[in-house]
């Protein structure tokens, strides 16, 4: 907090400024190394790639620019896929996991049969590997001919991506809710809050904080796996780049579709990292308050 | 004049151990009932059981002449009424202290917003806490939380106030502070129920202080005759420990 009419007169002191002065030329020597030894290790893996006696090869099947640049819009119409995927299914899971986490916590005899069953449902979906569940789901289900029933491959995939990421985001949630202290219902229920007050304005709010990082680092993990789909033969990216290569016999839109891939969830990695480390930061000062 | 609140043969159990046995007081309106006695001898259980945060084994309770351990009471309707200090505070850590606050008044008892916020930041002045309306918890001292965390439990104006050992995570230096704040409210006429380990505080605030042993209320009376003059062997060691312990 600053202090405007701190008007006396100091002034750093000798020793404070050769402190300073010092940091400094640390920091410019810790930044010159840091610059150098990433060159040199750089530019060593590049000289050794390049010199192998694969390298023309390799550089003509998996990076071939011109013909990269020639199928990337294919590829980032089927990435479109991808994205809109990733909404829908990301947003459905958020409110299902938010769902069964509150009913896997409660306590009410009322909702017995229904904890039960979450928890049958989330051990069974954890443990299936995801692309079964896809081909379990956009297989098997149109083979049962149901009148009624959607055999398309993209909403039915979809169902099975939101299936298993519910699963996983239900525990994730489940676990913020438990790592709330009891001191904190007891707390906000002797206020005269009622149980759902007590959990929306006082233990979700809280939960949901704690759990920011890890539900980020799923949502990344959702975005490459919507690729799976391309399985039902949906055209999303991998399909679109499947189909190109599948043409020209060369590697080159794998990579453009990795590298789509890459565009975003890299990103969103470096965004999440710093939301957990805010976040342990937060929780250290108030451990130490 | 009837008792604001009244406590009748009281038994509360955890698994095999009483905690407990058989406890009996009457708290009259803007009077200060203070309980001390051993750590483990039952004083938080016993405000907590008051709270309706625990369910008694057997006995029976009214607060303003309404029996609130009848089973078709709301025990949220009563805690509307009480108000409860914990010893580690408890505050909000994800609002702001002006939100702590107001929480309650707002969403319990539908104050509209302007009216719960004036009347919070009339309270944080005058116990001194005004600047500190939009401070997170973590960054006020523990004497300031609590102070916070008195008038959170006073923002509802509750008829009756539970001070749970409201001093024991403190520096000595806080505790004095809140201290002051509870004699205050004290000379207010608020009504209170007191656990706690300071002696000399129980002597300054108590008009009914009870020496709890073994889940009984083994002693009773001022706060001059139960510290000054113990009948009790029992009572007596307990005061010749905390004595020795440099808190009387
Ligand atoms: N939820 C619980 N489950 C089981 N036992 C409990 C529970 N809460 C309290 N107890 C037991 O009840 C006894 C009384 O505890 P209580 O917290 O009321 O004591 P206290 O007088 O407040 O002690 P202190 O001065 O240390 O705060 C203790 O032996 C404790 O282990
Ligand atoms: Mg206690």
């Amino acid at each position: 907090m600053s202090a405007p009419d701190m008007a006396d007169a100091w002034r750093p002191s000798e020793e404070e400024l050769a402190r300073r002065q010092q940091r400094r030329a640390r920091n410019r020597k810790n930044a010159a190394i840091a610059s150098i030894s990433s060159i040199l290790v750089l530019g060593t893996l590049i000289v050794i790639l390049v010199t192998s006696p694969g390298w023309i090869s390799l550089r003509d099947t998996f990076f071939k620019w011109a013909y990269g640049v020639e199928i990337l819009p294919k590829v980032l119409l089927g990435f479109g896929t991808n994205v809109t995927l990733t909404l829908i299914a990301g947003t459905s899971v958020a409110i299902l996991g938010l769902g069964l986490a509150l009913i896997r916590t409660s306590r009410s005899p009322a909702l017995t049969p229904f904890r039960f069953l979450a928890t049958v449902y989330v051990d069974v979906f954890r443990g299936i590997p995801m692309l079964l569940v896809i081909l379990l789901v956009g297989f098997g289900i149109p083979a049962l001919q149901i009148p009624g029933v959607t055999n398309s491959v993209l909403i039915l995939g979809t169902i099975a991506v939101i299936i298993t990421y519910t699963a996983y985001v239900t525990e994730v949630i489940r676990s913020g809710i438990l790592t709330v202290h009891p001191s904190q219902r007891a707390a906000a229920r002797s206020l005269g809050l009622s149980h759902f007050q007590t959990l929306r304005h006082v233990v979700l709010p809280q939960a949901l904080k704690r759990v920011t990082p890890p539900l980020l680092n799923d949502l990344v993990a959702l975005i490459k796996d919507t690729g799976l789909i391309s399985i039902l033969g949906v055209t999303d990216a991998v399909r679109a780049a499947q189909i190109q290569t599948a043409k020209s016999f060369n590697y080159t839109p794998y990579v453009v579709a990795a590298l789509i891939f890459l565009a975003v969830t890299i990103p969103l990695t470096r965004y999440t990292d710093r939301a957990l480390r805010r976040s342990m930061e937060a929780q250290n000062a108030q451990g130490s308050a | 004049m009837s008792a604001l609140l009244s406590v009748k043969n009281v038994r509360k159990t955890f698994g095999d151990e009483i905690v407990l046995a058989d406890i009996s007081f009457e708290v009259k309106d803007h009077s200060a009932t203070v309980f001390i006695g051993a750590s483990g001898s039952g004083k938080s259980t016993l405000l907590r059981c008051i709270n309706l945060l625990e369910q008694i084994d057997d006995g029976v309770m009214s607060l303003d002449g309404q029996e609130i351990t009848a089973v078709d009471v709301d025990p949220d309707q009563v805690r509307r009424r009480l108000g409860m200090v914990f010893q580690s505070f408890n505050l909000f850590p994800h609002m702001s202290v002006i939100k702590n606050i107001t929480l309650a008044p707002i969403q319990v008892h539908g104050i509209p917003k302007e009216v719960a916020y004036e009347k919070a930041l009339a309270l944080l002045d005058r116990f001194g806490l005004r600047e500190k309306a939009d401070q997170y918890p973590d960054r006020l001292s523990g004497g300031q939380q609590q102070r916070v965390a008195i008038i959170r439990s006073l923002a509802c104006g509750p008829r009756l106030l539970l001070l749970d050992e409201i001093t024991s995570a403190l520096d000595p230096v806080l505790v004095n502070e809140v201290l002051v704040t509870v004699r205050d409210l004290k000379n207010d006429g608020m009504t209170m129920v007191i656990a706690t380990h300071e002696m000399g505080f129980a002597k300054q605030v108590a008009d009914q202080l009870c020496y709890l042993h073994q889940g009984r209320i083994l002693e009773r009376g001022t706060a001059a005759e139960v510290i000054d003059d113990p009948k009790e062997p029992e009572t007596k060691e307990f005061l010749a420990r905390v004595h020795s312990a440099g808190r009387l």
